[in-house]
């Protein structure tokens, strides 16, 4: 199976209609099974206290938001190099997601940070770059609705996404390049994670069920991207036709 | 191929200094931005001083941000822009040089300005010389990063706009660096140099970026 | 169950990510609706889609 026998949106609307039902399931276990582990199993921290379980939304959230601009990222090479047709549906349905995720990790992160820091924003370089992250989805998301033809917007967001590429590894790295109030990389580093397993638990769970969160709502909304297509383009050329259809001359308006 | 480059240079030099250019208005604006911030922020003069560089940035970049849809614009409204695509040349040089013209016609009026600005906020001599000499170079990287914004909006009509949106997000890395060396030869703890060589660095990366992407975002406007 | 003295802050984060993501899935449902509208409104009045389906 390689991506290109999913080139055909409608091979590809059978796909999701088969595996959609079953990501949901699996997203909802998660969900239960994380936040029980969040709330009942997962002990408080000895500094932190209870406040520590904003972390179990707070991380994923933000391991979300840069999961889903990577996604955009290969898409728009997708786009640019293969010229996959359903690359750029893809980059554009994910463009909302991910601002909602990166919204969430800021808000999570903003209430998390005025109990145990004292202030709810911070100049650092972490949540900085984040913000920069949450401007650049906006801005796709603009480029998207102001340009009319769906495939030459697709082009333009794919440069501009790549451009913007940049950032992440900037967001990944800032807590180690600068001094930030925001603490340094305790998960994904190279000698391991240095949380308790108790703690770490509930995290991965919780990152897996937004993951499925996060790949449902995708592909439905990639399927509602196809069927807007499908419209302007049945629309289009319902236009262009000189006789006027069963219904007489008037469309419906837009 | 230095023929064809220094006509291309000169050509949009001398358009954009006529009439209808519209290069030297950045400056009048950037003079607009530097004199309406002491009005909100209050005549302190050591307020002043001590955010003078940044104001200077800040308006330096808006400047740019505003006269960046003449870049591709007028070019694309009279058919000359397709003659550039179709004349074999390499797109991204021909976008490099047009940020070169740009750059000269409406950046380096903003780096000459900065000083004389400069006494509007109290900055002293060394101040004042540290932030042109930031905006000196780091003005070009504006212009080019600026770019890639100008060639995804050069198909639309009310672009300018969604340029700047675009465009914004891009630029803080130039702005903090810009600011952050000013700062650093005013105040001790780091040397001038450091952040000064990254805002260099910057300018250079966008000298290779900018036209790249620029260039290809011009060739999928015009399929 | 007590969540210790800051708990406005932990139910307000779990709070404001429930709705955001409850906005998510109603906004997919909302649009899918919408073109589901369109492309049934478009069939009625005859007009068909361009290729015949069963082509791969």
């Amino acid at each position: 199976m390689s991506l290109w026998d999913y080139a055909n949106p409608t091979r590809f609307l059978r796909l999701v209609q088969i595996v959609l039902p079953w990501l949901i399931g699996l997203c909802v276990l998660f969900f239960a099974a994380g936040l029980y582990m969040a709330f009942f199993t997962a002990p408080e921290d000895y500094q932190q206290g209870d406040t520590v379980r904003i972390m179990y939304i707070h991380v994923p959230a933000a391991w979300l938001c840069m999961m889903c601009y990577s996604i955009m990222a290969m898409s728009s090479i997708g786009t640019l190099v293969w010229k996959h047709p359903l690359a750029d549906v893809s980059a554009k349905s994910a463009a909302p997601i991910g601002a909602a995720f990166t919204f969430m990790a800021l808000v999570t992160g903003s209430l998390w940070g005025k109990p145990m820091w004292g202030t709810y924003w911070v100049w650092d370089a972490r949540l900085t770059s984040v913000l920069v992250l949450l401007i650049m989805y906006l801005g796709l998301m603009t480029l998207w609705r102001t340009m009319d033809d769906p495939i030459k917007a697709g082009k333009a967001a794919a440069v501009l996404t790549l451009v913007g590429a940049l950032n992440l590894p900037v967001i990944k790295f800032s807590v180690d390049w600068w001094n930030t109030l925001h603490q340094p990389a305790s998960v994904v580093r190279m000698d391991g994670p240095t949380i308790h397993p108790d703690i770490l638990w509930p995290l991965l769970v919780m990152a897996i069920a937004f993951s499925f969160l996060f790949f449902v709502i995708h592909l439905m909304a990639m399927r509602n991207e196809i069927m807007r297509r499908r419209v302007r383009a049945l629309r289009m050329r319902a236009a262009s036709t000189s006789t006027p259809g069963p219904a007489g001359a008037a469309q419906p308006a837009e | 191929m230095t023929g064809w480059a220094m006509a291309l240079f000169q050509r949009d030099l001398r358009l954009s200094v006529r009439v209808g250019g519209s290069a030297l208005v950045g400056v009048l604006f950037f003079l607009a931005v530097v004199t309406v911030i002491p009005f909100g922020v209050g005549p302190d003069l050591n307020l002043l001083a001590r955010i003078g560089p940044a104001i200077l940035w800040i308006g330096a970049l808006l400047a740019t941000l505003l006269g960046l849809d003449r870049l591709f614009q007028a070019d694309s409204d009279d058919g000359t822009l397709d003659l550039m695509l179709m004349a074999g040349r390499p797109l991204e040089l021909v976008v490099l040089i047009k940020c070169a013209a740009h750059w000269t016609a409406t950046g380096l009026p903003l780096v000459v300005a900065a000083p004389l600005l400069g006494i509007f906020l109290n900055l002293d001599p060394v101040s004042m010389a540290a932030v042109t000499a930031t905006l000196l170079v780091g003005t070009p990287a504006l212009t080019l990063i600026g770019a890639i914004g100008a060639s995804l909006t050069v198909s639309m009509r009310r672009g300018g706009l969604l340029l700047a949106v675009l465009v914004v997000p891009l630029a803080i890395p130039v702005l903090i660096f810009g600011v952050s060396s000013a700062d650093a030869a005013i105040h001790d703890p780091v040397p001038f140099l450091t952040p000064f060589l990254i805002l260099c660095a910057l300018s250079l990366i966008a000298a290779v970026i900018g036209p790249i992407a620029s260039a290809t975002a011009l060739r999928f406007a015009s399929d | 169950m007590d969540l210790g003295p800051h708990s406005g802050f932990i139910l307000a984060s779990y709070g404001l990510c429930a709705l955001t993501v409850l906005s998510l899935i109603v906004w997919v449902r909302i649009d899918k609706a919408a073109q589901e509208k369109a492309l049934n409104e478009l069939a009625e009045q005859g007009i068909a889609r361009a290729r015949p389906e069963n082509r791969s």
